[in-house]
């Protein structure tokens, strides 16, 4: 009797799952299409802020290729081209923070020169380190045109460390980690320039 | 067994609110509340989430087990919570980047649960779905006011972003209280949370006490 009784839970349990369960797939089918639609929109967003619209023809997702950066990551590497030729790089760098690691869009042109940054994703301290964000402060905007060499590569440095890019009050580790992950990503340029700009 | 509908609205947004008297579902009530844009947005997905589940429970409240319950109770949150997430990812998408992160949160809020078994389980359906929609009000009252006080004290502002939330028809919320780097920075660090949501509650206690009602103690089980 008492064996009876257990199964029974254990049925309705199980009815439950599979009727909640089916619930779900069915959603997921539905909004599969849309949500992949969705996230394409983003990403190209994110992009468009990086790599200007006038500087290429072609859909940068739909031409990318995956490399390994120097930390062993797998990256993504989108290509803008115009009439065929290669214009442009985006691709996420990595800079360490004051509170775990800020993510990076990078776009720089086919000379190495940064087209635009922005931050994708950070932990930072708000009110402090967040003003690398676009939109709490136009701090990021300053790299824009900028390359190795356009300040000399010992001047890719805060101020503190005796470079040219301001700190914030009070915050001097996260933009030292920006400005690090920017330098990283325009020497990883230059150190993969054929491959990036290369054949399929 | 039926609740008054006055009941159940006085409970849900005062009497017995989620936050300021059970002290229930504190963990996004502190994480979410850095401004009172995101404090609504978090009490409303909640709400929503809380309204479907208390629904859902009271129709099957004669199928469910005393054994199974917890299990079934879980089940439906978390279905219920994947389901508004994928549903507004996929149709409302502008709303779903701001509020994005805090749906899953909703699974770890023991507020619907508490709920579920104190309320949902025992009442009729339109009873349960009331419940939980006012619950989830008070819920998003609560938040929403601890919000308002972090951010005006720590960013100096009030319902900042609030049209990438609502619409661009509510840009007028938006306001600039106090000038920009005035702010206290600990308000809107976890300290702050502690500190704002701790006075609130002392301030509901000492005006029940002020309306010589007696104290509710907090926790699911007082008086559903």
């Amino acid at each position: 009797m008492k064996q009876q009784r257990t199964m029974v839970h254990g049925v309705i349990l199980g009815v439950f799952c599979l009727g909640f369960g089916a619930l779900l797939a069915v959603t997921n089918s539905i909004t599969e299409k849309d949500i992949a639609a969705r996230a394409l929109e983003d990403k190209l967003n994110s992009l468009s802020q990086v790599i200007p619209d006038s500087v290429h023809d072609n859909n940068l997702v739909k031409d990318s290729i995956t490399m390994k950066n120097d930390r062993d990551k797998e990256i993504t590497v989108y290509r803008a081209t115009k009439e065929g030729k290669v214009t442009g790089l985006a691709y996420e760098i990595y800079g360490s923070g004051y509170a775990g690691e800020i993510k990076l869009m990078l776009g720089v042109d086919a000379q190495g020169k940064v087209l635009g940054v922005r931050v994708l994703a950070h932990k930072e301290t708000p009110g402090l380190g967040d003003k690398i964000d676009v939109k709490k402060t136009d701090w990021i905007l300053r790299f824009t045109d900028l390359s190795l060499g356009n300040p000399p590569v010992d001047k890719w440095k805060v101020k503190k460390d005796g470079g040219q890019f301001d700190q914030f009050a009070g915050a001097t580790i996260t933009p030292r980690g920006v400005v690090r992950a920017i330098k990283e990503g325009l020497e990883f340029f230059n150190a993969h320039k054929a491959q990036m700009l290369g054949g399929q | 067994m039926t609740t008054e509908y006055k009941t159940i609205v006085k409970d849900g947004l005062w009497e017995n609110n989620g936050v300021l008297a059970m002290l229930l579902g504190l963990c996004p009530t502190m994480a979410m509340t850095t401004s009172a844009t995101n404090g609504l947005g978090m009490g409303l997905a909640t709400a929503v989430v809380m309204a479907a589940s208390g629904l859902l429970v009271s129709i099957f409240r004669s199928q469910i087990t005393q054994e199974v319950r917890i299990p079934v109770y879980i089940l439906i949150v978390a279905s219920m919570v994947t389901l508004v997430d994928l549903c507004m990812n996929a149709w409302m998408h502008e709303l779903y980047k701001v509020l994005g992160l805090f749906i899953p949160l909703i699974v770890s809020n023991c507020l619907p649960l508490a709920r579920l078994e104190a309320f949902a389980s025992k009442e009729p359906p339109a009873q349960s779905l009331m419940d939980g929609i006012f619950m989830g009000i008070g819920f998003t009252l609560a938040l929403t006011a601890i919000g308002a006080v972090r951010e005006i004290t720590g960013s100096g502002t009030l319902f900042a972003d609030a049209s990438l939330l609502l619409g661009p028809a509510f840009k007028f919320m938006e306001m600039r209280l106090l000038p920009a780097d005035s702010g206290i920075l600990m308000m809107i660090l976890p300290p702050g949370g502690f500190l704002v949501a701790g006075l609130m509650v002392v301030g509901k206690r000492m005006l029940d006490v002020r309306a010589g009602k007696a104290i509710q103690m907090g926790g699911a089980h007082s008086a559903a």
